[in-house]
């Protein structure tokens, strides 16, 4: 080993008994000189998945084929609803859905299961729920390949300016899946019954979100109502979840209306306007970030002595 | 020192713990409670010290006395509640071996992850795949799941890769003391490789052989406190005091267990339990042993140290001709001191069992026990000798 490497290295550390304070920039360099660490961390979220089970990464990609399976019956058959080409409606959205879902369930795990690593390693903290995230996204790319493959399958593909939103309702859902991903698992590790707690919420919040139901239909039911003063639909998109599920329909399912007579499956808005919804959420997210990140950094100092 | 500054910077700093009665682990009490009793205690106060670049420095101290919790504030895992640190350098912190390793993936993966989290780079760690599986011996298990290692196997992976990283200041807690007497030996061995790279090394232990072996400086805290500071021989000498002022035992407990040491005594020619004898007496070890394996030719050993940590004394069952060819189930093993030669002080026992060729460690307890030697005004001087004394009339 060479001992010389050791004298250009200067990295100077100092350390009081102030709560730390996020300078963005500066950890942000850290962040990026510790990315094998999340790689590693994400590779192994992956592999620990799959050992030991026959099926393997056919695992992930069950779960669309399962809701595929049940919902479509239920609404096409019991509830005869008339969504032309529900599974990719359904898919469309659910994928999205599920890279939140999955993200937030292992992210409000992921400080207080790797107590080990904490309480003896420093490193950036950040990078745990961080890595939760990108193990639900390597979930997400194969649950994809069932959506691509279903809708290479019925032919359906619809190319066009309805496909620009595609990158940016990724990018507003990957931004507000960290951030609430960086406050869950701090919150988890002070009151462990967050975990719990999300359970709930995300039931819920699945409901309020047009992942199964058709956000034309709720447009359409909302037209008129106001909630004191202001209109509901505004309101419903509030959740910001909302628009990037939203976002993710228009740009693969794009019709918004396929039975000329019938109400819209989609939202009866233009690309740009979704585009401008989803740009707002993807600001609003941001600033989230940056306050979920500073909470997290703040609080990260004593997670070694709160595990 | 040079012109930078120190390699580490400790300067005033406390750590004060808060210990909850009835903590709210949950949103739910939290919501219906607002004050929560809780006591503190400091861990560490006003506790200064620097060590220069390129030096080697030992903390010492009774468990409890705040030592791990300083090596952690040093590698940022935890915060001061006063004072402050600085460091210069890249830190790497080995305060528990393999950690991060995860059981389900193999050797290849778990080195992977847990050098990258102790700040190899993946080049870096590709140049020294290799030599990081030779140093743990491990070459014919690397693509086997750590599950199915064994404790040893899982303890030399672990260190291998710690001592692989390239730190400026590395910070062990206690982790040197792995594994049989080969091993420990290769660890040594990469610690004074480091010493003589000339990186800053922070050792945390309850050995005080092994700061007289590596340390330039060391310190002893007490109740968070530093309690000494300076030349090792000297620092040694105040923990010794302390050590025997407290009346505890200390050092390690180790080895494979194939045969543990399930209890241990020392005796008088009465037949009673003491911890006080005065010289010339009788004075019987007796360990009971249990196997839990058979074990083919263990010899069992006992060493004692005086309070300078010199060895004293020692032998084993194999120099008494005492053999063990199959041992299996329990056993007890007596020494019998005949004459205590010692007149003064404090002496400390250490009982081991291992291979006939000492490679292999199945358990040793080192100075876990120890007696005091008194001696009467009738005894004056630094040995005892046997003295029959005899007169008669002309």
């Amino acid at each position: 080993m060479k001992g010389l490497e050791l004298a250009s290295v200067t990295e100077i550390a100092v350390r009081t008994s102030e709560p730390p304070r996020l300078h963005v920039r500066q950890r942000l360099r850290e962040l990026w000189a510790s990315r094998q660490i999340l790689a590693n961390l994400v590779r192994k979220e992956i592999k620990v998945k799959y050992k030991s089970s026959v099926l393997g990464a056919a695992w992930s990609m069950l779960n669309p084929v399962l809701y595929l399976a049940v919902f479509s019956l239920v609404f096409s058959i019991f509830l005869q609803a008339k969504t032309p080409h529900f599974p990719v409606y359904l898919l469309s959205g659910l994928l999205a859905w599920n890279l939140f879902a999955t993200s937030l369930g292992l992210a409000t795990r992921s400080v207080v299961d790797n107590a080990n690593l904490v309480t003896k390693v420093y490193f950036p903290r950040e990078i745990l729920p961080l890595a939760s995230v990108g193990a639900a996204g390597v979930d997400f790319l194969l649950q994809a390949l069932v959506l691509l493959g279903f809708m290479a399958g019925t032919r359906f593909f619809h190319f066009g300016a309805n496909l620009l939103l595609l990158p940016l309702a990724m990018l507003a859902l990957v931004v507000f899946t960290s951030a609430m991903g960086l406050w869950v698992a701090a919150l988890n590790v002070r009151y462990r019954d967050t975990q719990h707690l999300l359970g709930l919420a995300l039931l819920t919040w699945f409901w309020l979100t047009p992942v199964i139901y058709p956000s034309g239909f709720v447009f359409q039911r909302f037209a008129d109502n106001h909630l004191l003063g202001i209109p509901m639909f505004d309101l419903y998109l509030a959740n910001p979840m909302a628009g990037v599920i939203a976002g993710f329909h228009r740009a693969l399912y794009a019709v918004v209306r396929p039975d000329a007579g019938a109400d819209p499956v989609l939202l009866p808005v233009s690309v740009p306007w979704l585009a401008v919804l989803l740009a707002a959420v993807t600001v609003g997210s941001i600033v989230l970030l940056f306050l979920a990140w500073r909470t997290f950094f703040r609080l990260s100092g004593d997670f070694a002595e709160e595990l | 020192m040079s012109s930078g500054g120190a390699a580490i910077e400790v300067e005033g700093i406390g750590k004060r713990f808060r210990r909850y009665r009835e903590r709210p682990t949950s949103l739910k009490e939290r919501l219906i409670r607002f004050r929560v009793a809780s006591d503190e205690f400091w861990a560490l106060q006003g506790v200064s010290v620097e060590v220069a670049e390129g030096q080697t420095l030992g903390l010492l101290g009774p468990n409890g006395s705040g030592k791990t919790t300083l090596l952690k504030i040093i590698a940022g895992i935890l915060r001061p509640t006063q004072g402050r640190v600085t460091t210069r350098g890249r830190i790497a912190a080995l305060l528990a071996l393999g950690a991060g390793f995860h059981a389900e993936l193999t050797g290849r993966e778990n080195i992977y992850l847990n050098a990258s989290i102790l700040g190899l780079s993946r080049q870096e760690i590709d140049r020294r795949f290799d030599d990081i599986v030779a140093f743990a011996e491990l070459e014919d298990f690397v693509d086997s799941q750590v599950k199915f290692y064994s404790s040893g196997m899982y303890v030399r992976l672990g260190f291998a890769v710690a001592v692989h990283v390239d730190p400026a200041i590395l910070l062990v807690d206690e982790v040197l003391a792995v594994g049989d007497i080969a091993f420990q030996r290769k660890c040594l061995d990469r610690v004074q490789a480091f010493q003589r790279e000339g990186r800053t090394i922070v050792v945390v232990t309850h050995a005080p052989d092994l700061v007289h072996r590596v340390c330039d400086r060391a310190i002893v805290l007490e109740h968070g406190r530093i309690k000494a500071a300076g030349e090792p021989t000297e620092v040694v000498r105040e923990f010794r005091l302390l050590m025997a002022k407290k009346d505890l035992a200390y050092g390690w407990d180790q080895g494979t267990k194939e045969i543990e040491i399930v209890a241990a005594d020392l005796f008088g020619a009465d037949g009673s339990s003491r911890e006080w004898f005065a010289p010339g007496e009788e004075l019987t070890i007796q360990m009971e042993l249990k196997a839990h394996t058979v074990v083919e030719n263990p010899v069992v050993s006992f060493a004692i140290h005086d309070q300078q940590n010199r060895f004293v004394y020692g032998t084993n069952t194999d120099w008494r001709s005492v053999f063990f060819p199959r041992f299996e189930g329990k056993q007890r093993v007596q020494f019998t001191l005949r004459t205590l030669p010692f007149v003064e002080g404090r002496y400390y026992v250490t009982l081991g069992i291992h291979s006939r060729d000492s490679t292999r460690v199945y358990h040793v307890q080192e100075q876990h026990y120890s007696f005091v030697m008194v001696r009467g005004e009738e005894n004056p001087g630094l040995v005892f000798i046997p003295v029959d004394c005899r007169a008669e009339r002309l």
